[in-house]
């Protein structure tokens, strides 16, 4: 369970993020959801420390995150992003060894484990010893994600981890993404701007405009009742876009008749 | 070429201790503190500022400026030391830039990853940045390894021992071969160990442990290697051997084989040479202790190391004065005087003479505006050439600056017309020069004489009467003949200094 409460962030004059008070619930997905600079990306790092909040606090099952080393703290929680940031120099299953190493496991345990996830995120055994550099995109982020999994975290944060896939890889992973959780069980904050992922992800979803939490609520909440105009005018791009197939598959054509 | 190829050894060791600690040392300074620059955003401006600052200075004036500094904290002035601080400063900037430059390069996504999966800043600098930097790094430890080993020719005049001995003995007597030696061997040393850098380089990057141990044992024996020479003579129970000095002209290697030849025939004590030292710094090793013996000349060091500038006393009086100076100032003993002068003498060419009508100095004066004078490096900034051009009046049309040994082949083949001659120098005869009556009395007399350190006057003093019966053995027409034997003739200056002695004890019996 994380817990946000009154957490703000600021850069001098400008505010990035503020009194941001939410929960999320064990093994709940929590989509953040907004445009460039809304703050979702900031909120998300100020969980794991790669950004310090200027105030208020995160608590982690119940422990303030300030309570321990952030390194410690970030060993705890797994974390995925965009540009994944796989080390080059690296095999992939040092890679994904790496959290367990810094923890200190037994060589034969990482190795057990590196399978497992290796599995889990549907990648062949035989991968173990390709650099990141020999692999696709698609491939590139399991890996990622098998990385952010390895030591056995309760707790996962991605930032936009599939923004730069193509469509079809893109839709593969979020699947392989929702099976593994429901495997697992994690709770798991998930940052994106793409309306139809965080539908399709989300348990709840928090609409975040400059800085600002808009609302918080499951998907059907989102789209039935809307807070204000800003969150309506998101809703409305998915529905846009499922009218025009629907529009082609009625008329031919995408233009409406 | 046999001969010089016995002296290889010994060149080839010392280049590769003053190469090797150098570089390691260059590496210790400059790896945390690229590290340091990259944690601490104040460091590193001033950091690679200072670094490059250094790096713009001339490598043998960085090199001959550590004698006077090294001399003022009273630290070991001239020898291993001085070359080693220089050819350290001077290996800082490629490692320390590249340092900097190859951690800065690394993407910040993958410092965000190290980060995010929980690596202490320590960790995510030895596992991730380190690593990622190193092929950089290394790039900056090869150029650092190149420069050094070439820089490191530069070490002779300062009075260590290394390859550029071979290159400064020959360029000055004109044995080509000698110098052809010196920059193959460093060459081929750079080459070596440039490539057992790499090889440790590739061997990791690829994952070879084989390579990279092979490479790194063979690196880490010419280390041992280095150590052990260098270190072996502080343990050796034998007395320091008495150290003679030269400059850097053929006159001197002549006369300080003959010393060694001479001490060793006379009292029996062991000697070594160091050679090829600048004109400055000769006096200075011999003040500090670092030398015992060389040879200068009354006219120098009443000019260098006594200031004065413009005289016209008698050479006897010089003679005398210098005598007393440097025994009141520096305890240094003036041992023999060897009975040849060899002044600044100014020569034209004599059919130039013939046709202008020239035979002293003053008979210049008319025709100095269309000709060229050349002269050795330090001439144009010395008083004897200060206290000419002021009491003749002399203006040239222009004045070059060359190399001592090239000098009087400029002036045969008309590059330039008037040169700074030496002389005692067997080249004046053979290119048909001739030498300009000082009538004006500008130049002060510059006799050949023997110095010798204070702890040689009162350790060794059977060796300074050896010394002493050295005084007028030689005269100017012998000196010349001799240095004419090796400059043109190409004698070993060594030959040439033993026949002088075997005649000179045939005629004492």
């Amino acid at each position: 369970m994380i817990q946000l409460e009154g957490l703000s962030k600021r850069y001098g004059n400008v505010v990035a993020v503020e009194d941001l008070t939410l929960t999320v619930g064990a093994g709940e997905l929590l989509v953040l959801l907004g445009g460039s600079g809304s703050g979702k990306t900031t909120t998300l790092k100020m969980i794991n420390r790669l950004i310090e909040p200027s105030s208020g606090l995160v608590r982690l099952d119940g422990t303030d995150t300030m309570s321990m080393p952030a390194h410690e703290l970030r060993r705890r929680i797994g974390y995925a992003f965009q540009r994944v940031g796989l080390f080059p120099h690296l095999t992939v299953a040092e890679n994904i060894a790496i959290t367990p190493s810094l923890l200190g496991w037994s060589t034969d345990r990482v190795r057990q484990r590196v399978d497992a996830l290796l599995e889990l995120v549907e990648l062949d055994l035989n991968m173990r010893d390709r650099r990141p550099n020999e692999l696709s995109g698609g491939q590139q982020q399991r890996v990622g994600v098998a990385r952010a999994l390895a030591a056995g975290p309760s707790v996962m944060l991605l930032d936009e981890p599939f923004g730069a896939l193509d469509p079809l890889t893109r839709q593969r992973l979020q699947e392989s993404f929702r099976r593994i959780r429901q495997e697992i069980g994690l709770t798991a904050v998930f940052v994106t701007h793409d309306m139809t992922e965080a539908l399709m992800l989300g348990d709840r979803i928090a609409v975040m405009n400059d800085g600002q939490l808009v609302q918080i609520g499951t998907p059907h909440t989102l789209l039935t009742a809307p807070a204000d105009d800003y969150v309506n005018q998101m809703m409305r791009t998915p529905r846009r876009q499922a009218a025009i197939i629907d529009t082609l598959l009625a008329n031919g054509t995408n233009l409406a008749s | 070429m046999t001969e010089q190829l016995a002296l290889l050894p010994g060149y080839l060791t010392a280049h590769l201790q003053l190469t090797l600690l150098a570089l390691f040392l260059s590496t210790a300074i400059s790896l945390p503190l690229g590290i340091a620059a990259t944690r601490v955003p104040w460091l590193e401006q001033p950091a690679l500022a200072v670094a490059g600052v250094i790096q713009t200075i001339p490598s043998l004036a960085l090199l001959a400026m550590m004698v006077p500094i090294l001399a003022f904290l009273n630290l070991q002035s001239i020898g291993f030391l001085p070359a080693i601080v220089g050819l350290t400063l001077y290996g800082v900037l490629p490692v320390l830039r590249n340092t900097v430059t190859g951690i800065a390069g690394v993407d910040p996504a993958l410092k965000e990853a190290a980060c995010g999966v929980g690596m202490t800043p320590r960790q995510q600098l030895v596992r991730v940045e380190l690593p990622l930097a190193m092929p950089v790094i290394v790039a900056g430890i090869r150029t650092a390894t190149v420069w050094i080993v070439g820089i490191a020719t530069l070490s002779t005049p300062v009075g260590a021992t290394s390859l550029g001995n071979y290159i400064f003995s020959g360029l000055q007597t004109r044995n080509y071969s000698s110098v052809l030696v010196g920059c193959v061997a460093a060459a081929v040393l750079a080459l070596v160990l440039d490539s057992l850098v790499r090889g440790i380089e590739l061997g990791v990057q690829n994952r070879r442990r084989g390579h990279v141990a092979a490479s790194l044992s063979l690196i880490v024996l010419l280390y041992v290697y280095s150590g052990i020479t260098l270190a072996a003579p502080l343990f050796s129970e034998q007395d320091r051997p008495v150290v003679i000095g030269s400059k850097t002209f053929t006159e001197q290697y002549i006369l300080s084989a003959m010393l060694s030849r001479w001490i060793e025939q006379e009292s029996g004590r062991p000697t070594t040479l160091m050679q090829s030292l600048g004109s400055n710094v000769a006096f200075d090793a011999l003040d500090a202790g670092d030398i015992d013996v060389y040879v200068d000349y009354s006219g120098t060091l009443w000019a260098n190391e006594m200031g004065r500038g413009n005289v016209t006393a008698p050479r006897a009086e010089i003679l005398s004065n210098v005598d007393r100076f440097l025994s009141e100032e520096h305890g240094v003993t003036l041992a023999a005087a060897l009975g040849f002068e060899n002044a600044y003498a100014i020569a034209v060419r004599k059919p130039d003479a013939t046709r202008l009508g020239l035979t002293t100095i003053s008979d210049l004066i008319p025709h100095a505006s269309r000709l060229v004078l050349g002269g050795d490096y330090e001439f144009f900034a010395r008083p004897e050439w200060i206290a000419v051009r002021d009491t003749y009046g002399l203006a040239f049309r222009e004045l070059r600056t060359m190399d001592p040994t090239l000098m009087y082949q400029a002036a045969a083949q008309q590059d330039v017309d008037v040169i700074s001659a030496f002389s005692s120098d067997g080249r004046i005869e053979a290119y048909d020069l001739l030498v300009l009556r000082d009538n004006l009395n500008a130049i002060p007399p510059y006799d050949a004489v023997v110095l010798a350190s204070a702890r040689l006057a009162k350790d060794e003093p059977e060796v300074l009467q050896a010394l002493a019966r050295l005084e007028g053995v030689i005269d100017t027409e012998r000196m010349r003949a001799m240095n004419f034997s090796v400059d043109e003739a190409g004698e070993n200056p060594d030959t040439v200094a033993a026949a002088f002695l075997s005649d000179l004890s045939l005629s004492s019996r």
